[in-house]
């Protein structure tokens, strides 16, 4: 398959007043034409600088310690301003959390979207108005005529985040990058904005990298997952090996701490205590201390990628030749024996 | 459970909201319901459906429009004696959404919690009140150093930790949690919703959990109300409503949830809700099983079947 987007070895850190935060610690992923690519992880895993970076939005305390973000032919952590302008929206566009805060109040949302068409696509005003109401359209907005000339709290926040969307489409780009989009959404809402962004992946051939914490929307959407711990990729796969065949004890941990009806009545398994400190991060695997099934090694030296399959990599000790045997969680094993056995037919 | 030992009972709640001259927000309008002792009672729907409202009318954040509640004997609406008043203000307590608003962020964790104790003045001597606070430090699963730290210096689980350790210091028989997860990471959620639950089970305390994520609320809750433009629309044991959802609102929240299952994601159908047709305020209680209600009528009934 073909490569759009090429992050290797990505090192970014945040200097504060009390010191560097290494918050990606060596990312290396690639992203193929026309796939959805999920970023799955807590807060603070470093999924939304990942993005950043891409995008060539990092806050000024934020340096690129190490790291090559490839997208055709150019490494784009080493451009300019002006070149990045290039690129950003045109090439590469995101849409953010909150659709209140991306959109400016005092602007008509008719406005916001026309802005971005004048800027980069050197439309004339004329016609840029027909193709913003076009864009409206294809975001699913009832009366484009009448939103145009709407200001953003005229919105509801669906309506909102498909006016973000609509913006963010408005150039054409390759590359969309959804960070957690429907997070802050009615579910309701929530899963209508999902099926706009797949639908619209078909209709205009886009490549996506979507960044959330839900498991239930990555189940939906994504064609490749990787999973985020401590500035780490430490698992990545198809969505069928993540969800029934996770190898990282952190993946185990994430799938099983999400509640199912049936275990009901019992304790929820959860993973103790919380994230390290970027300020200090560990010398061994980060996960380590948290992890039940953690080896000595663990503590002393960083796990290298295991290969499970072409497509599936996992970074835990565990899977080395010498580890002892070990098996996911008897709650989880019950819990993919269920997923994969009935289709939930009658039990919704 | 007892489910003759009704320890909150709502009746006909109304919380009226005036915008400018004439117009007026029905947020929550003839809600009534019973919770049982010992039970937790979920309130789900979407934002703007009134479940926030209806629980800050039982505490008396807000004041109701019309309605009667009744909290262990006591009549908590309307105009309170100062017994009613002082018992509510004890043994019922909120834990709040956002730990970081929620918490003063220039107390210290120590004055923080012994807030309740100080305006109820509960204790004798400074130690006891420190005592206090230690030993509930202790329960929620933070230590006793931990104290004499600010806001600030903490995570989010364990802000969320410091919230239910001041509802607890009260020694309350009711908690009313709202959104009291919704901001915490998925596995910092899995510690929170254990801690809530074991507490539960030691204290033989009664929750309220108001949410809109619905997984989390069905794991959590014995029954469940599902509240829709003011109104709750569907109410019933947990089973009951996620297995055999009637009301068409019900059904369409459900169907939106996506599950952490790649299989069943592939096959599941969203169902919109029309509500052309449906008036809530024709609508009737009618129970369907043993439990289980329905805000509609009979003619709807047999449509929705």
């Amino acid at each position: 398959m073909e490569n759009i987007l090429e992050v290797s070895n990505l090192n970014v850190s945040f200097k504060t007043h009390n010191g560097k935060i290494k918050a990606i610690r060596g990312v290396d992923f690639e992203l193929h034409k026309g796939e959805t690519f999920a970023i799955v992880g807590e807060s603070g895993s470093g999924k939304s600088v990942t993005a950043k970076v891409i995008m060539g939005i990092l806050s000024k305390n934020g340096n690129i310690d190490k790291g090559k973000v490839i997208y055709k032919g150019n490494d784009l952590t080493k451009l300019n301003k002006k070149e990045l302008v290039k690129i950003r929206g045109k090439e590469i566009s995101m849409i953010f959390q909150d659709p209140m805060t991306s959109l400016n109040p005092t602007l008509t949302i008719g406005y916001q979207i026309l802005e971005c068409l004048i800027e980069h696509q050197n439309f004339k005003k004329r016609e840029a108005k027909l193709k913003v109401l076009e864009l409206l359209e294809l975001v699913g907005i009832d009366q484009p005529q009448k939103r145009y000339k709407q200001y953003p709290h005229q919105l509801s926040g669906g309506m909102r985040q498909r006016v973000v969307i609509a913006i963010s489409l408005a150039c054409n780009p390759k590359i969309l990058i959804a960070d957690e989009p429907t997070t802050a959404l009615d579910v309701t809402i929530q899963s209508q904005i999902i099926e706009l962004i797949k639908d619209l992946q078909i209709k205009i051939d886009l490549s996506i990298i979507f960044i959330t914490h839900d498991l239930g929307i990555v189940a939906n959407v994504a064609d490749r997952i990787a999973v985020m711990y401590a500035g780490k990729i430490v698992e990545y796969g198809t969505t069928d090996e993540i969800f029934y065949d996770p190898k990282h004890p952190y993946t185990w941990g994430l799938l099983a701490s999400v509640p199912d009806m049936d275990d009901r009545g019992q304790e929820l398994y959860s993973i103790n205590g919380t994230p390290p400190n970027l300020l200090y991060p560990p010398k061994g695997d980060a996960f380590a201390v948290r992890n039940e099934f953690a080896l000595n090694i663990d503590l002393e030296e960083q796990p290298p990628f295991f290969k499970i399959s072409d497509t599936h990599f996992a970074a835990t000790w565990l899977l080395h030749d010498e580890a002892p045997k070990t098996e996911k969680p008897s709650s989880l094993q019950k819990r993919i024996q269920v997923m994969k056995g009935e289709e939930y037919n009658g039990k919704k | 459970m007892e489910k003759n030992d009704v320890i909150l009972d709502v009746k006909n709640l109304k919380k009226h909201f005036k915008l400018g001259r004439k117009g007026v927000l029905k947020a929550v309008d003839k809600v009534s319901f019973k919770v049982y002792r010992g039970e937790t009672f979920g309130l789900v729907g979407e934002s703007g459906s009134g479940k926030t409202t209806v629980g800050r009318s039982i505490i008396r954040l807000y004041n109701p429009t019309d309605g009667e509640i009744i909290f262990e004997n006591f009549k908590i609406s309307g105009k309170m004696t100062h017994e009613s008043e002082n018992y509510l203000h004890t043994k019922m307590q909120m834990i709040f959404q956002d730990p970081m608003a929620s918490l003063n962020p220039r107390k210290n964790v120590m004055d923080i919690i012994a807030q309740g104790l100080d305006i109820h003045k509960l204790y004798n001597t400074k130690k006891e009140r420190a005592e206090k606070v230690y030993s509930m430090l202790e329960i929620v699963g933070l230590c006793k150093e931990h104290a004499h730290r600010y806001p600030h210096e903490f995570s989010g689980g364990q802000r969320q930790r410091i919230g239910i350790a001041r509802a607890l210091i009260m020694e309350p028989t009711f908690i009313i949690a709202d959104e009291a997860i919704s901001a915490l990471d998925v596995s910092i959620q899995a510690q929170i919703v254990n801690l809530m639950k074991k507490i539960q089970k030691e204290r033989n305390l009664t929750y309220i959990f108001i949410a809109h994520d619905l997984s989390m609320v069905k794991f959590i809750s014995d029954r469940i109300g599902v509240m829709h433009a003011g109104r709750i629309v569907e109410m019933g044991n947990a089973e009951d409503i996620y297995l055999h959802p009637i009301h068409p609102y019900t059904k369409s929240l459900l169907s939106a949830i996506p599950h952490p299952n790649p299989i069943y994601e592939k096959i599941r159908k969203r169902t919109n809700y029309d509500k052309t047709g449906i008036d809530y305020d024709l609508g009737k209680w009618l129970e369907i099983e043993k439990d289980h209600f329905v805000l509609g009528t009979e003619d709807l009934l047999k449509k929705w079947a």
